[in-house]
């Protein structure tokens, strides 16, 4: 498979590529992960291609009571980064390396995948419950919006077609908390058939996000999974009919409440 | 209308033109003649295609091949030392970590990637970091065992 003819053209800093990003069929490429497959498929027939790959706009760092993570940081990366290593943020990492294979967390992107906004895919999951900053930067200036008003629909993010994620900012949590993702994949995709983040503050507070199970991910309103699911709008299809899906979705974000209390109690 | 793509492939300073759309894996393959880079599945599953770009494993099917600009490409044809055997390679010779060996050059590149990270894993480690290498002679064992080996080669020349 090789994907429609299509020029390329290599960004070489943040404006030039929003300059780019001026003709209407242009499309963002970053680690190509996701991007790649769909132009194979000629899914996408983008008449650009924006190679943003060489930005810096890589790596996690702390600034200001806050954990900016690098819109082109790889997955690899992710998983590994030590700003990362406490209980309270460990979700991340944790989702991180279990996303696709080895190959492909080489490549592929935070940003790329947010960007991307499979319904299944796992991230998303993790930056809501963490209650994490989409940083977006636009030929008008820079805007911050909530994770919870970055997701749309299946591959409907709120960025305009001339605006560029360029980091996520995650609060850095109180001493005290926990986080952790759990999902059950399809075996075959690796994509998660359900998959849930949850977050507990030093005050017991607890905050959920499933993935995988509905046009887009979403928080879980109040604080048990099982009522907040039951009246959720839940997506079927052959793999997994909605009833099992609603019923998967509710022992992830189980498990992962439990194993994120159990590391609140770790985390300082 | 093409690009013109310049890269370094196994330690050779290489330059090509290349449409947009040309897929890294076609570049190395019908661009430079280095066929040891199998397609397989072509849909980003089976890791047949798997080289080193700047030391990691990535899928070569799936990425472009002017995101290499730039970068130090290595394939299986750069893995060995003139007439030797890369330990790694010889292990999968010494330890039967191929049958057929189509999926074998993309094997001994992931194990490369997974080794120079984590020099010692153990066999949950190695398996995991196969799953994105595909064997359809169902010689897993055989390779885990072959990589393992590897390892504790790779080890003691390091120590030597």
């Amino acid at each position: 498979m090789i994907p429609a003819a299509v020029r390329y053209v290599r960004a070489t800093s943040l404006a030039a590529a929003l300059d780019a990003l001026a003709e209407p069929e242009a499309r963002v490429l970053a680690g190509g992960q996701s991007l790649l497959p769909v132009l194979k498929l000629r899914v996408a027939r983008p008449s650009l291609l924006v190679d943003i790959g060489g930005l810096e706009l890589r790596g996690v760092e702390s600034r200001n009571g806050e954990l900016h993570l690098g819109a082109l940081t790889p997955w690899t990366e992710l998983a590994t980064a030590p700003e990362l290593l406490r209980p309270a943020l460990a979700a991340i990492s944790e989702c991180a390396a279990e996303i696709g294979d080895l190959q492909v967390r080489n490549r592929g992107t935070l940003g790329g995948s947010l960007a991307h906004a499979d319904p299944a895919s796992d991230m998303p999951a993790v930056v809501l419950a963490l209650g994490a900053r989409m940083q977006l930067r636009s030929p008008d200036g820079e805007r911050e919006i909530p994770a919870s008003d970055f997701f749309l629909g299946p591959f409907l993010t709120a960025l305009s077609a001339r605006e560029l994620l360029t980091a996520v900012v995650v609060p850095l949590p109180a001493p005290g908390s926990g986080s952790a993702y759990v999902s059950v994949e399809h075996p075959a995709s690796g994509f998660a058939l359900a998959g849930a983040a949850a977050f507990i503050g030093p005050d017991g507070g607890r905050t959920i996000a499933v993935t995988g199970v509905a046009d887009r991910p979403f928080l879980l309103p109040g604080s048990d999974p099982g009522e907040a699911l039951a009246a959720a709008e839940i997506y079927g299809d052959a793999a997994a009919p909605a009833e099992y899906r609603r019923q998967l979705a509710e022992v992830v974000a189980r498990r992962a409440l439990e194993l994120a209390e159990r590391r609140a109690k770790e985390d300082r | 209308m093409p690009d013109h793509l310049r890269f370094l492939v196994n330690g050779e300073a290489r330059s090509l033109e290349v449409e947009g759309r040309t897929l890294l894996v076609h570049a190395l393959r019908d661009g430079l003649g280095l066929t040891g880079t199998h397609v397989g599945c072509d849909t980003s599953q089976c890791g047949a295609c798997t080289v080193l770009v700047g030391g990691r494993a990535v899928k070569s099917c799936t990425m472009l091949a002017l995101q290499a600009e730039g970068a130090e490409v290595t394939t299986i044809e750069g893995l060995a030392n003139g007439g030797e055997l890369h330990p790694i390679q010889r292990a999968f010779v010494e330890h039967h970590g191929l049958q057929c060996g189509f999926c074998t050059p993309g094997m001994i590149l992931t194990a490369s990637d997974l080794l120079s990270r984590d020099p010692d894993p153990d066999d949950a480690t190695i398996r995991r970091s196969l799953r994105g290498n595909y064997c359809r002679c169902t010689g897993y064992d055989a390779i885990v065992n072959s990589i393992r080996v590897a390892g504790a080669t790779l080890r003691a020349e390091t120590a030597a």
